[in-house]
């Protein structure tokens, strides 16, 4: 009786955090959908998403999204089942995750000046014949810093997911005949796809909602469904039309979180 | 070349990076449809040894046979042998009978014959009707079922066991062990089981090697081991026993706890310091001035079916016995044993050296009736 008491009361402070941070927001987000630029209470705003300047945005948002998992993915794999390989695989697990831990602006910038017109990948592109060119502002700088920045979120899943496969099983599928590229088809690659779906999760969904990157290394050349957010709220002022799409990329995110849902197996 | 030997161990050595060497120079032969076990203490070698039959590992010295060919640089996936893992490894995203069928699918086998397969294997280890179960939905035992049928499926010669009863609660093991004992019969392929349970080894065997420190101290039938060890490690390894110092004075006479013992054994020199061990069961309570020792109780436990004892005799030694007589702690008795339960050990006998003599004294014995 005390004990669950004391459980409860535990319990508040978490409560609090969510009702006043992920609950409170998302029903103010959901109220000021549903009115105009004017203040006027109407579903304009969910008449304009499904336009085709809106869709369109949607649909390259997705897009990019889906290059920057996938790339991630193609990366990270490899990257992960290498280090449960090594000797030290914590510590350069480590090395791989400290990165992430630096400010995520800091870094943009700091590709700014490696991709600038003067910058290291320039003078490189020059030292090996190619001649320099523009790499800031274009879809590749976009999906390359992208990636650079989500990969560590990636890898941890994947590596947690590898290493805590049981050896013993290699051993099995070896003994029954598989080689090793069957084995990693038909065993290694199965048993890790929930880490694998975990990585995904953790890269689209903030993939879809980027916008500092979109302007600091792709000019502006690349909209995505955060972008547009942002200029609704602080560009336009059209605070509903802005609040639409988060109420849409809400939806979409639980759509994902479903699609890609956990069902463990096994023990 | 015998024909029917199917493995052939030729002075393999196994040593890991770090030095440390695992199986020193081991010479042995498996044979065809028997039930072998390798017995002994956990870094003894066993796992190694069935490691490099299965292929998971190279050895460092030496040369590894199968039916007649050198397959030292075999990879596991090639070698007509499959393992019944210590946690049965079974792939926990596959149904029991997708795990059955795993070996079949990668031989591309046709549908219709997998399915066969797959349910007369399931059928062999009493598991018809679980074909669709997930793994996670199985017992203990039945999983050890499934890993045996996963094995048995793909027509191996040789199965190996590596300690596949250590996880089974005690009445489940003694079932399996009647279930392996028959299923080998049955199929009649080799097995080669390995375990540290020596009751185990005893209960199931046609031939024991018995392991210590990366060396066979000995190999021969469970009867052979138990009542004829060669060493002091095999008699206090398998089974309980009491092992004492002693004197050979001429063939078959031993002195013990300074008296004269007739015995069978023969062949040393004479006045050879020994060690001698009697099985406590062999030892026989008597009233106190009967029996050929005498001895004081010094501690009595009861472990169900016999009474356990340590006595001391006049000379200090102290001998278990095990007896269905209710004692206590401070009874004068006397102790009694015949002549042949007494076995005579010689300090670092080789096996060789071992079998040449039985086999020489023995014939003697005959001579002399």
């Amino acid at each position: 009786m005390g004990n669950k008491f004391m459980r409860n009361v535990y319990m508040v402070p978490y409560m609090v955090w969510v009702l006043l941070f992920v609950i409170a927001p998302i029903l103010l987000v959901l109220y000021y959908s549903f009115f105009d630029i004017h203040g006027n209470f109407s579903f304009i705003n969910y008449e304009r998403f499904f336009t085709p300047v809106y869709l369109k945005l949607t649909l390259s948002s997705f897009w990019y999204a889906f290059l920057i998992t996938f790339i991630s993915l193609l990366v990270a794999y490899p990257t992960a089942y290498l280090l449960t390989k090594t000797k030290h695989k914590r510590l350069w697990l480590l090395l791989i995750i400290v990165p992430s831990w630096v400010n995520l602006l800091l870094k943009a910038y700091a590709f700014i000046g490696i991709f600038g017109a003067y910058g290291a990948a320039n003078n490189f592109l020059e030292w090996i014949g190619i001649g320099s060119r523009q790499l800031l502002f274009t879809d590749f700088s976009f999906v390359f810093v992208t990636v650079y920045i989500f990969i560590p979120f990636m890898i941890l899943p994947i590596f947690n997911a590898l290493n805590s496969l049981n050896p013993a099983l290699l051993d099995a599928a070896n003994d029954l005949g598989a080689s090793k590229s069957t084995t990693f088809r038909r065993v290694i690659f199965p048993l890790t796809l929930d880490g694998v779906k975990t990585g995904c999760q953790v890269v689209f969904i903030p993939a879809l909602s980027l916008f500092m990157i979109t302007r600091l290394i792709a000019g502006n050349r690349v909209i995505t469904l955060g972008t547009a957010i942002e200029q609704h709220f602080l560009v336009t002022q059209d605070w509903g039309m802005g609040s639409t799409i988060a109420v849409f990329l809400i939806l979409i995110m639980f759509l994902i979180i479903w699609l890609t849902g956990f069902r463990k197996r096994g023990a | 070349m015998r024909n029917a030997s199917i493995i052939q161990f030729r002075h393999v050595t196994k040593q890991f990076n770090d030095e440390t060497v695992v199986l020193d120079d081991v010479s042995f032969e498996i044979e065809g449809g028997k039930f072998y076990t390798l017995l002994g203490p956990s870094g003894c070698g066993k796992t190694t040894i069935l490691r490099l039959i299965a292929g998971f590992i190279e050895p460092s010295e030496g040369e590894i046979f199968f039916n007649g060919k050198k397959i030292n640089q075999v990879p596991a996936n090639k070698r007509q042998v499959n393992t019944v893992f210590q946690d049965y490894a079974l792939f926990p995203h596959l149904n029991v009978f997708e795990n059955v069928a795993f070996g079949l699918r990668i031989k591309k086998m046709k549908k219709t014959a997998i399915e066969e397969k797959v349910s007369e294997a399931l059928s062999f280890v009493n598991l018809q009707g679980y074909e669709y179960r997930e793994i996670s939905e199985m017992s203990g035992g039945q999983r050890q079922r499934v890993a045996i049928a996963r094995a048995i499926v793909n027509e191996p010669k040789i199965i190996l066991l590596d300690e596949p009863l250590s996880a089974l609660d005690l009445k489940l093991r003694t079932q399996m062990q009647y279930e392996l004992r028959e299923l080998q019969r049955r199929l009649g392929i080799t097995f080669i089981f390995v375990t540290h349970d020596q009751e185990e080894a005893l209960a199931m065997s046609d031939e024991i090697f018995v392991l210590n420190k990366g060396k066979i101290q000995q190999s021969g039938t469970p009867i052979d081991i138990y009542d004829e060890p060669i060493n002091r490690f095999v008699a206090d390894f398998i089974g309980e026993s009491n092992i004492i110092k002693g004197k050979m004075i001429e063939d078959f006479l031993v002195e013990i706890a300074g008296k004269p013992f007739v015995c069978v054994d023969g062949g040393m020199n004479p006045n050879e310091p020994v060690e001698i061990v009697i099985r406590p069961e062999d030892l026989e309570i008597r009233p106190e001035g009967e029996g050929k020792l005498s001895v004081t109780v010094i501690s009595q436990l009861f472990r169900g079916v016999h009474y356990e004892a340590h006595c001391r005799d006049l000379e200090g030694n102290v001998w278990l016995v095990h007896t269905t007589k209710k004692i206590q702690v401070g009874d004068k008795l006397g102790l009694d044993f015949n002549p042949e339960d007494i076995h005579v050990m010689r300090f670092d006998e080789s096996e060789e050296d071992f079998d040449r003599r039985i086999e020489q004294y023995t014939e003697d014995e005959s001579l002399g009736k």
